[in-house]
């Protein structure tokens, strides 16, 4: 089935330059695999297509089950050079949670049922 | 086992007046650390600094000292902060003249960090071969010398540590990574050494999570926003760090906020680049070892983190002039917003065109359509209410942006009708400040730390 990243992942983006930088973690750690199949550099070079110019580079960061993004030559010059109204990138993370991808429908089955992996203090 | 709490009271010069008080008042805290530098500061600092040498620092910094000052000096509470911008001696002195004013000039004991000013040197440098390479573009910084507005080294935490050695109470100092703030007191508290990689990189990224001040206590999560409590009374974030390199990040009890696993995630992959390869003045740190746990409310624990040996370089920003720009902004309302805004979008690009005018970019943006997302953001409500529509340009040539700047505005008269929203007047002329990422090697450039 298809489903928006939105439901599997939060995130956060920035700038250092002309490059944006999109780092999408799975809300829940069962989510990261699908994550590192399905939100590949090519995935997002096209998703992002028109705003983003240069490469897509993707780092795994599989102890915060998370994905880094870098997404060059997407900020129309970066910084105070940009006439963009976000020169920084700042909403990239949510227009990366626009995406749709394939998953299995199981992945989402309600799972409240289960004991939930609390620690207690 | 030791522990020390160090807060974060400004995660950038503009943020929020209230913070410091709250993190010195509403609770136990040992360091206060503000972040006051963004790249674009220090150019503005430099020419403060051009036109009143007792200028080109960041004059918020002195408020903020005379609202906490009596509070810190009678709890022992030490203040870090980058405000010194390119003049950290003046901020030092306007700093004592508050603290004399107060009747605490004998408790205050002021440590200046200095020596990232580099401009003073450039030539030297180039003479000697040192060409401060774009590190993107490989090109020389002789490209731009003649346009140089301010050039910094950014030092790590142990020029603070020294000043935090000699006694100082309050440190101001000028270019320094936002980590080194923080890293800094764990140092000097717990006897770090420099090649103690692994507390480096701990104390490092203990630094980085709270860097943006409240980023990552709830402000701008995305992980269940609405359920954020109380962002009106929101908590900075207060590093409870322990000698042994673990440490939790959390926040005053009663203030708002969120501290948890998510928001401290979305924190950790802000601004991030190669997560094994987070380089600073003073480590390479890790975020690949970072283990976390949620150990009570608004408590997240971190552990296990490595880091490498620091490399030979320090990182240099300089900043340059690159041409002009200006942005200007219209809304149209129902019915037809957005194709009204088009129209017009239309007619002005066709005005430009018919003047010869040159320009490197001319954008167009359509705020309730496409500004943020562009693309990416489908097609709009036919019955959109209003769409705000914004064009700007810039160029290497200024008259161009000035002519610009006076063909926007005819509009509310001489195209497409309900169109309001022009109060501002024509768009602002702005000089374009453009920034050159180098490096220079550590043996070049020397901290200078001093009393006051």
């Amino acid at each position: 089935m298809k489903i928006q990243l939105l439901q599997l992942a939060h995130a956060r983006s920035g700038d250092k330059g002309d490059t944006a930088n999109i780092g999408l973690i799975a809300l829940k750690e069962e989510y990261y695999p699908t994550l590192v199949r399905e939100v590949t550099t090519a995935r997002v070079k096209k998703h992002f297509r028109g705003i983003c110019k240069g490469k897509v580079e993707r780092y795994e960061i599989p102890n915060l089950h998370a994905l880094n993004f870098l997404l060059h030559e997407s900020l129309g010059g970066g910084g105070t050079v940009s006439l963009k109204t976000d020169a920084q990138g700042k909403t990239y993370s949510t227009a990366m949670l626009r995406m749709m991808i394939d998953v299995p429908p199981s992945l989402l089955k309600d799972r409240s049922g289960e004991k939930k992996k609390t620690r207690k203090r | 086992m030791k522990t020390i709490r160090i807060g974060c009271g400004q995660g950038f010069w503009g943020d929020w007046p209230e913070a410091p008080r709250r993190l010195v008042e509403d609770g136990p805290l040992d360091y206060l650390v503000m972040d006051y530098l963004a790249e674009i500061t220090m150019s503005i600092l430099q020419k403060q600094k051009a036109r009143d040498p007792k200028l080109g620092y960041a004059k918020d910094f002195v408020v903020v000292a005379e609202q906490i000052l009596r509070t810190c000096i009678e709890k022992g509470i030490r203040i870090i902060a980058n405000a010194g911008g390119v003049n950290p001696r003046a901020c030092a002195e306007a700093v004592r003249a508050v603290a004399e004013k107060m009747a605490l000039g004998p408790q205050t004991r002021i440590g200046i960090v200095s020596g990232d000013d580099i401009v003073p040197r450039l030539e030297e440098f180039l003479g000697r071969g040192i060409e401060l390479p774009n590190m993107e573009t490989r090109e020389s910084m002789r490209s731009i010398r003649s346009r140089v507005q301010s050039a910094n080294v950014y030092f790590g935490a142990w020029p603070i540590v020294e000043a935090l050695r000699q006694g100082a109470n309050i440190i101001i100092t000028g270019r320094c990574t936002d980590t080194g703030l923080s890293l800094a007191p764990m140092i000097h508290e717990f006897g770090w050494h420099e090649e103690d990689w692994n507390l480096l990189a701990a104390g490092t990224i203990a630094g980085h999570t709270v860097e943006c001040g409240a980023q990552c206590t709830g402000g701008n999560s995305l992980s269940q926003w609405e359920r954020v409590p109380n962002l009106a009374e929101v908590g900075y974030p207060i590093i409870e760090a322990g000698e042994d390199g673990s440490f939790v990040i959390t926040k005053h009890k009663g203030s708002g906020g969120r501290v948890d696993v998510p928001t401290v995630k979305e924190q950790l992959v802000y601004e991030m680049g190669d997560p094994r390869e987070y380089i600073t003045p003073d480590v390479v740190a890790d975020f690949t070892t970072i283990y976390l746990e949620q150990e009570g409310r608004d408590r997240v624990r971190f552990s296990g983190i490595q880091g490498r040996p620091a490399t030979a370089f320090y990182k240099v920003s300089v900043s340059y002039t690159a041409g002009w720009k200006a942005v200007g902004t219209l809304v149209y309302a129902w019915p037809q917003a957005f194709e009204k805004a088009r129209a017009a979008d239309r007619i002005l690009r066709t005005r430009l065109k018919n003047l010869g005018l040159n320009f490197e970019e001319a954008l167009t943006e359509f705020l309730g359509v496409d500004a943020c997302h562009g693309p990416l953001s489908g097609t709009p409500d036919p019955q959109i209410p209003e769409v705000q529509w914004r064009f700007g340009v810039r160029s290497q040539i200024r008259d161009d942006v000035e002519r610009f700047s006076r063909e926007l505005v005819p509009l509310v008269l001489n195209g497409p009708p309900t169109v309001t929203g022009f109060a501002g007047g024509r768009p602002k002329v702005e000089e374009v400040i453009a920034y050159w990422p180098a490096l220079i090697p550590k043996s070049e450039v020397q901290p200078v730390v001093e009393l006051l």
